[in-house]
């Protein structure tokens, strides 16, 4: 490991003699920092306008068909004298569903953090590829543009809900968006793809090659462990969407059947036979369910580390937090066919992913109870981002419990894409990694940025943020189970429905007072980078070696020699010492021991 | 015009967050400033958090009160419902339990451990014991839970043929639903979309050279007969549709291509529910509210809303296109005898052809 560190010092500091231009500093950077803010602001930006879209088909919720001048000015022709059409609802929804999942919790969580992070906690000059890192942003990049491009093409932009079933999604003839816009929509996440699997392959090869001396794996500290279960997760299951993409590209374009059969549509026979939609769920859901842990893993690391740090206390069972993290990435890839109970395959096979869908739910619930116990008895420091991180594991728990609802064959039969999965999946992983990433950003600001988030305003953003989380997405779970379907433009057509209407006003406004609150956040992220309080080396006094690095970012992060480490991430509030922490770089006392954790 | 105001908006915005930093700024004159929670913070944030479990529990208790009372939920008209509707009511009710605490807990200690200068954290890392008992406890649970739905699970979806159940086809197209019934024979004849014909009226694809298929009966409601296993086929014609049926807790995909099935014995009839007190409440309820509408509507020079009547509903659940949130079919659950009156009044497949 020694002789890994000594050659990279010796790069880093030939690199030190080439002078950065604006160029390779700020835009084709290789720096894995700069890399991490390129991300942080591409995923803001997209979560911005995926934010916007879910407010616009909220309010068209609320008060259906009324007209509405926002729609009026954001949607143009899309909305005629201010009234939402049908089928832009549904295109709002599926990129809303796509951005949200992929561009923001995805790139722009994991991107953020495990570029910032692993480099930096385990005591590397940058990423084992920096060229590979810059690519990988760079598609990202792409992609988003490819995406956004999308909105704008003259059939409108795709349409079949972010699941994409074919042949709804396959056929231009069932749905305008499955023209011009899908094929955009399939070359993005396609690009997009290739980018995350470079992300995650660097991650992997980072993290195995390049800890410092005395880094061992059980030293790692928690927010590594998550990155590098997330990329080894994302290289397994990412292709697979991949290829069901690819198939489905062939489909459209070349006239192969993978996914389609016996089509009858606006009078006539369309040639497919012999395929299967149910292929492309299972394709597309080997992914997906996996993808739901990639989101929340790196949300679960980082909250991990922002816990014990603000705690001032070492994380409860930080074995069992790894092994969690294992059990949850082996039992991800084999739950997903959850998402097809009643989607005609074998109800045997249903019962095989019922028993190893509530699986999943003990790896959780040790999680949720370890954390509960690092806060027992801590000197707990309200930061933002230590609200943001209980906040993650309040609505961590309210929406993982109904899951063992929805994993529940027989029970899933009759809220089966009802509104109640919407509140169970924008809680669990939706609201909680976002949390999860604005615990992140609250507290690595000082790190990326060199100076101070307010934290009044911080405050103000959480406990608005946390009030309308919970008022928009708790009344949904009673909505669902009143029958509820999702995605329907208006359900004026089912006075059935009419006595929830009342409901889905409430939604919409709490709703739109959280939307309004991020512009809070907006501000003081963006005016903080320039007019922010100086940030000190270690702000929140922290263990870990990202700390150790001086404030104004250098190339190669150390200026001197990369410090060893001698102790695990968690020394806080460690008898026999003065402080209440040890960084992870300061040797052990004479007669000191290294807790057997 | 909008761009101007949706600009003057943004900026009187910025300007009253800029006002707000600068009263909290002032505010903490004196104050190192440095951006890190002080001890007022976390005394002022302990507090909110126990406000904010107050909060949880509040909108758990409005919830439950105002929108808890689900007729959909509990009174289902079917065979299996009430075996669906226990399952869910023992998995609610532990949902409940586990929420209540560990809410608690996690909002309490953040409030009870809230940092103060010289106190000091427990150095606490580890604790078998307590680790193994975390574990066990969701294990035996979650086992129990498992092993009730898996028997539940595999009642509904084993489809018993030796009680001559009604086979009945549904049929999905963008965006309406047709029902085939097999007819005496009992038996649908086969059908496939490549033999639509639609100058002769066969919408469905019926192959009209099978005998099984003359006598099948195509309608565009759905009549039950009460206490009669059903078995649905499910085809769909164009894009994947759902076949929902909240009151019989009943659902499948309509897959194109292939054929799925779902099977359901109705128990109770339509002019029964209606019957209902739960459901006679609801009823009232939407009809005061589409009253209301109404009043409205007229206001405005339009035309009054229909009184609602309660009635069963095939929806469509799986996203299908433009008209998707309007893809429904009635469903009427009655005596045998009504049953039998009614299809005699059908014309058989044969017949409906167009030579």
């Amino acid at each position: 490991m020694s002789a890994h560190a000594d050659t990279h010092d010796h790069e880093a500091h030939e690199e030190h003699h080439h002078k950065e231009t604006f160029i390779t500093k700020y835009i084709f950077s290789i720096d894995h920092k700069m890399i991490a803010k390129q991300y942080l602001i591409t995923g803001t930006i997209m979560g911005v306008i995926g934010v916007i879209m879910s407010l616009m088909f909220r309010m068209q919720i609320a008060w259906p068909e009324e007209p509405n001048v926002i729609f009026e000015a954001l949607l143009g022709k899309w909305a005629p004298g201010g009234v939402m059409d049908a089928d832009i609802y549904l295109a709002l929804v599926t990129i809303h569903g796509t951005i949200m999942v992929f561009f923001v919790l995805t790139a722009g969580l994991s991107g953020t953090f495990s570029n910032l992070l692993i480099p930096l906690q385990i005591g590397a000059r940058d990423m084992a590829s920096g060229f590979l890192n810059m690519v990988s942003y760079w598609l990202f990049f792409l992609s988003s543009v490819i995406m956004l491009i999308s909105l704008f093409v003259e059939a409108g932009p795709a349409a079949a809900g972010w699941t994409i079933y074919p042949p709804l999604s396959a056929i231009p003839m069932a749905s305008g968006g499955s023209g011009m816009g899908m094929t955009l929509w399939l070359v993005a996440m396609a690009i997009f793809i290739a980018s995350s699997l470079l992300g995650s392959l660097n991650y992997i090869v980072t993290v195995i090659n390049l800890r410092t001396k005395g880094m061992s794996m059980t030293r790692l500290p928690l927010t590594i462990w998550a990155f590098f279960i997330t990329a080894v997760i994302g290289v397994v299951s990412f292709p697979v969407l991949l290829s069901a993409c690819l198939l489905l590209i062939m489909d459209r374009s070349f006239g192969t059947s993978f996914f389609l059969s016996d089509i009858f549509i606006q009078g006539e026979v369309l040639h497919y036979q012999g395929g299967s939609p149910v292929l492309f769920e299972h394709l597309f859901w080997f992914l997906g369910h996996p993808e739901v842990y990639i989101v929340i893993l790196p949300a679960m690391g980082l909250v991990s580390e922002i816990m014990a740090t603000n705690s001032r206390k070492p994380i409860f069972g930080y074995r069992a937090m790894i092994a969690s993290i294992l059990a949850i990435a082996f039992l991800s890839t084999i739950v997903w066919g959850h998402h097809m109970f009643v989607s005609g395959m074998n109800p045997f096979l249903g019962s095989v992913f019922t028993f190893t869908t509530l699986l999943i739910a003990i790896p959780s619930a040790v999680k949720a109870f370890n954390w509960i116990t690092t806060i027992w008895k801590g000197n707990i420091q309200m930061n933002p981002a230590m609200l943001f991180s209980i906040g993650f594991v309040s609505t961590f728990i309210t929406g993982g419990l109904t899951g063992i609802i929805l994993g529940d064959s027989a029970l899933d039969i009759n809220v089966h894409d009802t509104y109640f999965v919407i509140a169970h999946f924008h809680l669990v992983m939706g609201i909680s990694a976002l949390y999860g990433m604005f615990a992140g950003i609250y507290h690595w600001y000082p790190k990326m940025f060199g100076r101070m988030l307010n934290k009044n305003l911080g405050y103000i953003h959480f406990w608005i943020t946390a009030i309308c989380a919970y008022g928009v997405f708790f009344p949904m779970h009673f909505i669902g189970m009143a029958g509820l379907p999702r995605r329907y433009y208006t359900n004026s057509n089912f006075p059935l429905f009419d006595d929830l209407a009342n409901t889905n006003v409430i939604i919409t406004i709490f709703a739109l007072i959280g939307g309004a609150v991020q512009l809070i956040y907006l501000y003081n992220f963006f005016s903080s980078m320039f007019f922010g309080k100086r940030a000190v080396q270690n702000p929140w006094r922290a263990t870990t070696l990202e700390w150790t690095t001086p404030v104004k970012h250098v190339h190669g992060n150390w200026e001197g020699e990369i410090p060893h480490v001698y102790r695990w991430s968690y020394d806080y509030s460690k008898p026999g010492h003065d402080v209440d922490f040890v960084p992870q770089n300061v040797p052990l006392k004479e007669g000191e021991e290294e807790l057997q954790h | 015009m909008t761009a101007l105001l949706t600009i003057l908006v943004l900026v009187f915005i910025t300007i009253a967050i800029w006002q707000m930093v600068k009263i909290f700024d002032l505010a903490q004159v004196g104050n190192s400033n440095s951006q890190i929670a002080t001890d007022k913070d976390n005394s002022l944030n302990g507090y909110l958090m126990i406000g904010f479990l107050a909060f949880i529990y509040i909108i758990t208790i409005w919830s439950l009160v105002e929108l808890g009372d689900l007729p959909l939920m509990s009174n289902s008209a079917s065979a299996h419902g009430p075996e669906i509707d226990n399952l869910m009511t023992i998995s609610m009710i532990l949902i409940f339990i586990v929420q209540v605490i560990t809410q608690f807990l996690l909002h309490y200690f953040s409030f009870k451990y809230k940092g103060k200068k010289g106190q000091k954290a427990l150095y606490f890392a580890d604790n078998n014991t307590l680790e193994f008992i975390w574990t066990i406890i969701p294990v035996i649970v979650l086992a129990g839970l498992i092993i009730y739905g898996l028997f539940t699970w595999s009642s509904i979806m084993n489809v018993n043929e030796d009680e001559d159940p009604l086979v009945v086809e549904l049929y999905a197209q963008q965006f309406n639903w047709k029902a085939r019934y097999a007819g005496e024979d009992n038996t649908l004849g086969k059908a496939n979309v490549r033999l639509i014909d639609i100058d002769r009226a066969n919408i469905l694809g019926v192959d009209e050279a099978d005998p099984y298929a003359q006598d099948d009966v195509i309608t565009t409601e759905l009549h039950l007969p009460v206490g009669r296993p059903v078995l649905f086929k499910m085809r769909s014609q164009d894009v994947l549709h759902s076949a929902y049926m909240p009151h019989f807790r009943a659902q499948m995909n309509c897959v194109p291509g292939m054929i799925t099935q779902f099977g359901f014995t109705p128990t109770v009839t339509t002019a029964d529910m209606r019957q209902n007190p739960d459901m006679i409440d609801k009823v009232a309820n939407i009809n005061t509210i589409r009253a209301e509408k109404s009043k409205a509507l007229i206001a405005k020079g339009e035309e009054a809303l229909e009184r609602y009547d309660f009635d069963y509903l095939l929806l469509c659940n799986k996203i299908c296109g433009k008209s998707h949130y309007n893809m429904q079919m009635k469903i009427i659950v009655e005596t045998q005898e009504e049953y039998d009156a009614w299809i005699k009044e059908q014309k058989a497949f044969k017949n409906s052809l167009i030579n």
